[in-house]
């Protein structure tokens, strides 16, 4: 196995347990605010956190580098503190997170909403207040499901394609993920190259089913 | 000894509950047929449901007052709830569970606790290995661990078989006299509201159609028989108060 190689299978990696790590706090708060609130434009929320589930990847991508670029609304706020995201390893992370999230809120709302009221009930007669509710009773009967939704993001962000090319590219050494290399490879012939890092592909998602059904049996 | 004092209208859809009751007991037993409003009214003590108007007040601590705006939240209520089906976490052992509350204030000692209820083989167990009455008694510690000033119960007995229901009724009376926390608990058999209860209420289609000394209340109702609602009140007097139950309109 070359460097390069060696050197794509840890960055996609690592930045698909980023964007899992970036997604993760926000995911679950929104899948608990829409399983246990009502709140004015709630099925806004609802459609926006669906709707790179639903609309082309490379889509999703154009609608990220037009926020995130330069002159984009968003881009030029971070330019102005003279971050630049778009064409970075960020952008394969920001890329990876928002194609993952529709999942992990997904399965994590419906986990909060398999939890019935009635502990939450019983934990504040018992003189717990919100977060003590939320922490001690709500997360952990909810865990598996979150578990599961963080696995089905990740293992999203792992394959990420679409929009990862379009907003983040596929500069060697810096952005260049499993996905996007097995495209690059495969366009320009390097076909052992694009077969070893389909071996690789098989490899880490083999190992993350493995690893998410052993620690679905735990919790 | 502690002094209820209830008086308060619960909706729901078509279903009415009006519960007035003013007395000082050690414990009541609400008795009446299924969907009577035996557990809602347990619940709205508790806080979990919320009246539309009246008033609560245990031991003359004013727990609701819907005319002058109080309802205490369920969390600062001190209300112990021990639901039918227990709502043991079941993610947590049995001293978890009954170690859960953490407020401030006078409480029971845990090993007091163990020994009444007889936890000490149960402590370490996961809650679903434990039988219909081990749960009941795990529940009952749990919610007595919170200090409650008074420990709701929804049919302790129904999830015990006959020979264990002994050891529940011991655990109640144990509450009752050794830790001095009065009880309201609802009950479908009036043996077990005759040994416990000193002040026993009739619920019938969301109404009070009897109330007074548990025994006396039953005899009148015709050996136990199932609740008729056609039976006209009792009436009883105790000499401390002039408790009175009234057949609510």
């Amino acid at each position: 196995m070359t460097a390069e190689i060696r050197d794509i299978a840890i960055f996609t990696t690592f930045a698909a347990l980023a964007a899992t790590a970036v997604m993760l706090v926000p995911g679950v708060a929104v899948a608990w605010l829409l399983a246990r609130r009502d709140f004015p434009g709630k099925s806004l929320v609802e459609t926006l956190v669906s709707l790179p589930l639903v609309m082309p990847p490379v889509a999703t991508g154009l609608l990220l580098l037009w926020l995130f670029s330069r002159r984009g609304p968003l881009g030029a706020l971070l330019a102005r503190v003279g971050i630049d995201i778009v064409f970075t390893p960020a952008a394969v992370v920001m890329a990876m997170a928002v194609m993952g999230l529709p999942l992990l809120v997904r399965t994590a709302r419906a986990g909060f909403e398999q939890v019935t009221r009635r502990y939450e009930q019983i934990a504040e007669t018992l003189g717990a207040g919100p977060w003590r509710v939320f922490s001690t009773v709500t997360l952990p009967l909810a865990a598996r499901n979150i578990l599961a939704g963080a696995v089905l993001g990740f293992s999203r962000a792992l394959g990420e394609f679409g929009a990862t090319i379009v907003v983040a590219g596929s500069i060697p050494g810096r952005t260049r993920t499993l996905a996007v290399g097995i495209y690059s490879f495969t366009e320009s012939g390097q076909d052992e190259q694009a077969a070893v890092l389909l071996a690789i592909s098989v490899t880490i998602a083999f190992a993350a089913v493995l690893a998410s059904n052993r620690l679905a049996r735990s919790v | 000894m502690a002094a209820f004092d209830f008086d308060f209208t619960l909706e729901q859809g078509e279903f009415a509950l009006a519960f007035k009751v003013h007395v000082d007991a050690r414990a009541l037993a609400l008795f009446g047929p299924s969907g009577s409003g035996k557990t809602s009214a347990l619940e709205t003590v508790a806080g979990l449901r919320t009246p539309s108007r009246g008033r609560i007040a245990v031991d003359g601590r004013l727990l609701v007052d819907i005319d002058a705006h109080v309802n205490v939240p369920v969390r600062q209520r001190r209300t112990g709830y021990v639901p039918q089906d227990t709502l043991l976490f079941p993610h947590l052992n049995v001293r978890d569970n009954v170690t859960y509350a953490r407020r401030e204030g006078a409480r029971p000692d845990l090993h007091v606790l163990v020994e009444l209820l007889e936890l000490a083989p149960l402590m370490n167990r996961q809650v679903g290995s434990l039988s219909g009455g081990e749960r009941q008694r795990v529940a009952m510690a749990r919610a007595l661990y919170s200090g409650p000033n008074v420990l709701l119960l929804d049919e302790p007995l129904a999830a015990v078989d006959l020979p264990r229901r002994r050891r529940i009724v011991e655990a109640l009376l144990g509450i009752r006299d050794q830790l001095g926390v009065p009880l309201i608990y609802v009950t479908h058999l009036p043996e077990e509201a005759l040994t416990v209860a000193d002040w026993a209420i009739l619920i019938d289609n969301g109404q009070i159609v009897a109330a007074g000394r548990p025994r006396e209340t039953f005899e009148a109702f015709g050996s136990f028989g199932p609740l008729r609602s056609a039976v006209r009140p009792i009436q009883d007097e105790r000499p401390e108060r002039s408790e009175r139950f009234e057949r609510s309109e």
